[in-house]
Order: C-alpha cells, then sequence, then structure tokens
C-alpha cells in the first residue's frame, strides 16, 4: 500500500518546528566562539566549565530547587484533599469552587506577580523568599489538583467503600487504598508542578529581589551583560535533565496519561 | 424477631427527592433475601441504606436487635460484594482476603489460617500471591466473597455480583453462592434485577418498583401468583389482553376479551364485579396453538416467528392486540392453526388501573 506522503511531511515540519529551537541551543553551547552564533566555527566545552563557575548560577540553583520543592509539596498537600474532595463530593457550589481553584493557571502570571508584590508582600512585608514560595505554591496548585484529580477519577470508589466495609475509616482508607493506587498521578503532579516552578519566570521576575533570585531570572540578568554561549550550556543541561526525569517517570508509571 | 429491620426509612441520593420514602423491611436471621426490580427502583440505596453508606433522613435501621441508623459504615460488621469485585488493585489475592482481619487486629498465626479456609472455601487455594489484574472475572469475584466472609459478618450484602459474568460462569457462581449460603447459613441481601437469580437464590423475594414494595414472598408465591401488574410483568408474563368481567363467581371469573370468552380460576384484586375493566396476562410459554379447544381461545394469525434454539417464539396478533407464543423446538408452519388456547389456571386477572 502506497504511504501517504502529506502527513509525514507535516509531522516532519511539526519537529522541527518544536525541536529545531533546541537543536540550535544545544550546537551553540559546544561552540569555540565568544559570543552566542550559529552555526559555530569550532568545538569547545568551555561554556559548560564557566556555568559551573559562575557563583550566582549555582546560588540560584539552589533557591530554584529549594522554592520549587518546598512549593510544590505545599501545593499538594493543599491540592490532594481538595482534588479528592471535588472528585468523591458532590455539593453545592463546587462548579464555582472549580473555576476558582484552577484560577491561578488562568490569570496571566505577570498578573499574579504584580498583585502578590503589591497586595502581599508591601502589605505584610514578608522576607522576599517567602514571598516567592508563596507565590509558587499558589500557581502549582491548580496544577495539583488538575493531575490528581484525573488519577482520583480513574479510581473505582467502590474499591473505598470495600475498605470501610472490611473495618477502615476513611481517612485510614486515604492512605492504605487510594495512595498506593493514585501514586503514578501523584508522581505526575509532582514532576509537572516542579518543572513549572522551576521555569517561571513571571512570577519569579516579581518576588525576587537583591541577593535572591531564581535560576531562569539569573539567566535573564546574565544575558542582559553578556552574550556567551554560558547560557546555551546552562539551557542544554536544563533541558536534559527534565527529559531524563520525565522519560524515566513515564517509564516507571506511565505519568503521562494524566497530564 | 426480624434479624435486619428497616422501619421507616426515607432515604436517597437527593435531600429533596429520596427514593425510598417511609420504607419498610424485614429480614430473618440465617434468610437470603433478593430485592428485585429495574434500574431505579430504590433496591441499591435499600442496600447502601442497610450498610451504612447512605444516612436515612428518618426512620430506624437495625440489626440484630441494635439500633445502628447512625453506627459509620466501618463499624457494621457486613460483608459487602460488588458487581464490579472492587478488589484493592495493588494487592495480593492474600493480602486483599486478609484486610479485614488485618483490621480487626487478628494475630498473623490466625490470620493465615483463615485466610487459608476461606480460599479453600471459594477454591481458590494456590493463587494467593496473584494480584487481582492477573484473575479472570469469575476469580476476583470469588476473591471478592471470600474477603466479605473471611470478617465473619453478621449480615452479607451482594450488590448485582454476577452481573459482569458471562452466562455460563454467572450459573456457575450461582450455584457456589448457594453452597456458601447453606454452609455458613449467614443472612444475606442479594440485590439484583435478574428473575432467575433471585429466583434460584433466594429464600424470599421482595419486588421493589419506583422505591415501594410491590410484593414480598416466596420464590414460587412471586413466579406463580404475581400481587401486581407491574410484578405479573416482571415475572414473565408478557401478554397483557384487555377485556371486561361477565361473570364472576366463588371460583373466579369470567372475561371477554374481544369476541372470546376466558374462564380465570386466578383472580387478583378481590371483588371483582361483573362490568369491572381488567387486564388479563399470561405467559408465553402458557399459551399453545390448538385446534380441538373449543373454550379459553383466542383468534391469532402469525405475523413473524424467532428461533430461539431450544424454543421458537411466535409473534401474534388478535384483533388489534398482539401476543407472544413460544413453543418449544425449532419454527414450524402453523398457518392451519389459527386460534391459541391459554388454560385457565394460567391467567391472571387483574383490575384495571382508572388512569390508564
Amino acid at each position: 500500500m502506497k504511504q501517504p506522503r502529506f502527513p509525514a511531511v507535516l509531522f516532519g515540519l511539526t519537529l522541527v518546528f518544536l525541536l529545531g529551537p533546541f537543536v540550535v541551543i544545544l550546537l551553540s553551547s559546544f561552540s569555540a566562539d565568544s559570543i552566542m552564533r550559529f552555526p559555530p566555527s569550532g568545538f569547545s566545552l568551555e561554556w559548560y566549565q564557566k556555568v559551573f563557575n559562575i557563583r550566582m548560577f549555582r546560588t540560584t540553583f539552589w533557591i530554584s530547587l529549594k522554592t520549587g520543592l518546598a512549593a510544590t509539596f505545599t501545593a499538594l498537600a493543599l491540592g490532594v484533599p481538595v482534588a479528592y474532595a471535588l472528585v468523591r463530593y458532590s455539593f453545592r457550589g463546587k462548579t464555582a469552587l472549580e473555576v476558582f481553584f484552577s484560577s491561578p493557571a488562568i490569570v496571566p502570571g505577570l498578573v499574579i506577580g504584580f498583585s502578590l508584590l503589591r497586595f502581599f508582600i508591601f502589605v505584610t512585608k514578608v522576607p522576599i523568599g517567602m514571598g516567592l514560595y508563596f507565590g509558587h505554591t499558589a500557581i502549582l496548585f491548580p496544577y495539583a489538583v488538575r493531575v490528581v484529580s484525573a488519577s482520583l477519577r480513574n479510581f473505582d470508589p467502590a474499591v473505598e467503600e470495600a475498605a470501610v466495609s472490611l473495618g477502615s475509616t476513611r481517612l485510614h482508607t486515604f492512605f492504605a487504598v487510594v495512595v498506593p493506587n493514585v501514586r503514578s498521578g501523584l508522581v505526575a503532579a509532582f514532576i509537572l508542578a516542579f518543572i513549572t516552578s522551576f521555569n517561571n519566570v513571571p512570577i519569579s521576575l516579581f518576588l525576587t529581589g537583591p541577593g535572591v533570585a531564581t535560576l531562569p531570572i539569573q539567566m535573564l540578568v546574565y544575558m542582559e551583560y553578556y552574550f556567551d554561549p554560558t547560557i546555551s550550556a546552562l539551557s542544554s543541561i536544563i533541558i536534559v535533565f527534565t527529559i531524563l526525569i520525565v522519560q524515566g517517570a513515564e517509564r516507571a508509571l506511565g505519568i503521562t496519561n494524566y497530564l | 424477631m426480624a434479624f435486619v429491620e428497616l422501619a421507616g426509612i426515607t432515604a436517597g441520593y437527593v435531600r429533596d427527592n429520596p427514593v425510598l420514602k417511609g420504607f419498610h423491611l424485614e429480614v430473618g436471621k440465617g434468610e437470603l433475601l433478593s430485592l428485585l426490580g429495574p434500574s431505579g427502583c430504590g433496591k441499591t440505596t435499600t442496600l447502601r441504606t442497610i450498610a451504612g453508606f447512605i444516612i436515612a433522613q428518618a426512620g430506624t435501621v437495625m440489626i440484630g436487635g441494635k439500633d445502628v441508623t447512625t453506627v459509620p459504615p466501618n463499624k457494621r460488621n457486613i460483608g459487602l460484594v460488588f458487581q464490579n469485585y472492587a478488589l484493592f488493585p495493588h494487592l495480593t489475592v492474600f493480602e486483599n482476603v486478609a484486610y479485614g482481619l488485618k483490621r480487626r487486629k487478628v494475630e498473623r498465626p490466625e490470620i493465615r489460617r483463615r485466610v487459608a479456609d476461606v480460599l479453600e472455601m471459594v477454591s481458590l487455594t494456590g493463587l494467593e500471591r496473584r494480584l487481582p489484574a492477573q484473575l479472570s472475572g469469575g476469580q476476583r469475584q470469588r476473591v471478592a466473597l471470600a474477603r466479605s466472609i473471611v470478617i465473619e459478618p453478621d449480615l452479607l450484602l451482594l450488590d448485582e455480583p454476577l452481573s459482569n459474568l458471562d452466562a455460563k460462569l454467572r450459573d456457575e457462581m450461582r450455584a457456589e453462592l448457594s453452597r456458601l449460603q447453606h454452609q455458613l447459613n449467614i443472612t444475606m441481601i442479594y440485590v439484583t434485577h435478574d428473575q432467575i437469580e433471585a429466583l434460584s437464590l433466594s429464600s424470599k423475594i421482595v419486588v421493589m418498583n419506583g422505591g415501594d414494595i410491590e410484593q414480598i414472598g416466596t420464590p414460587e408465591e412471586i413466579y406463580e401468583n404475581p400481587a401486581t401488574p407491574f410484578v405479573a410483568r416482571f415475572m414473565g408474563f408478557d401478554n397483557r389482553l384487555v377485556g371486561t368481567v361477565t361473570a364472576s363467581s366463588d371460583s373466579g371469573v369470567v372475561v371477554r376479551s374481544g369476541e372470546s370468552e376466558f374462564n380465570c380460576c386466578r383472580t387478583r384484586g378481590e371483588g371483582l364485579q361483573t362490568g369491572d375493566e381488567v387486564y388479563l396476562f399470561f405467559r408465553p410459554r402458557d399459551a399453545v396453538f390448538s385446534l380441538e379447544a373449543t373454550e379459553n381461545t383466542l383468534p391469532v394469525t402469525v405475523n413473524y416467528t424467532n428461533y430461539h434454539g431450544s424454543t421458537t417464539l411466535y409473534a401474534a396478533s388478535s384483533g388489534d392486540q398482539s401476543i407472544a407464543v413460544v413453543m418449544p423446538g425449532k419454527p414450524t408452519d402453523l398457518s392451519s392453526y389459527t386460534k391459541v388456547h391459554i388454560p385457565a389456571d394460567r391467567l391472571i386477572v387483574e383490575r384495571r388501573p382508572n388512569h390508564e
């Protein structure tokens, strides 16, 4: 049978469109030139070395990591019970609540960032790191709710009732029966939330300040002063690690069902 | 005294529109009672109220002489078997069955012994380490059964436990349930919409419709003497003729339908009088094509036949009424037969409700 040509071409173009920029960045990160340009004129690992030598990248990486983990855990701790309530129970105002809980994912990040700065940080005078943590928790929360909801919806409530009829309390049932069975949904929510936090610029832009920046903000700042391939090298490292984590989780748990 | 007693139960999913309104039910100890009815009749609501998953808005639930109306479901010591098995997907067969015993803080060696016993009872010995996903549908339902009886519940509730199984397995499991019921002498309440299941398993059947009880009786009573048109329909009295009572006596009534007159000895709706508007019900397999019969006959023309293997269904019409007749064997040409005979003791007469 003759394969139709058009869909294959379209697929190829889509791949080029999606992956092209990444290939350019990856190739330019091995450049021997001192400014970012494509195609590079020679090969070197100099910029990878430089990434690790710049102290601000190291400190902001740790801030990003800590903020991301703390905000992700908090968002899950708040989001899992909310998701459970929304999936398992019906009550007045449920739809309104669902819309409200997803609003941080709909409202533009710049608006959230500015509002948090103006009406939260300025008013309560919390330390800048705390503000960053609260802001990130707020935007990760809808992802936690949505992804965990999806996996809860796939879990038969009769199984919970079976556990209750056998003597478990609702709470014990949740930890002994529900959690082990929505594990992949929880991991998916965790990874998605963490990556969202780690990559976030618009919120972090408003909630960082002297001495406290996240890695993406530090990269922006760096690019304003230098235009060497260090940023390419750093970007390549982040992209490769992201791909490895998502691939690993997908292999182990099939998380893409819930994203 | 009844072992399970529902008194004046009002319950449902929406507060303003409960499924059950002032519902009463009594189940004796050791009885296997079936709640039989179409979907939406309130049978599952009744079961869930007994299990404690629905809290009644009004009325009391008594089990073994104790008022459990407000007792949470995890404290009722009731075994539950679901239509879709509801096994714990992450636990092995052994762990699934042991779950309730662990919650009851039973000692490990005793758990092992009791799980082994009950797995032997449902013929699953050797599959202890399998996960539910590695079992067939029939095996899963056996695990579910084992899991619910190993805790020695006061009461076993089964919610359409066989309807996810294919026909052959269903027969097997039905026999097995019956055997277990006799072996354990446990009180069971069985929800089903399948009349065969209800008839073959139950010591008592409750036919439900629209949140109310239509009839309570032994399988034989329900099958032979349906108390209402609804039960008659549900029990396979698929043919309905419209008629008028032309004579009545202690032994029965005579009903005229179209050009035919029927002697009926099984009446219902006591005190039918001459002139009353009635329905006549009979089963497709109780009518026979006949050349000789002179009374209780209905003139018919066969429109088409439908071959079912061991039987054949003849769709026929008599005037503007259509009826079905089921005869054993393959389709035969019945064009010379112009009437069917319905024996007097196979006819049920019901007063025609005024609003119809």
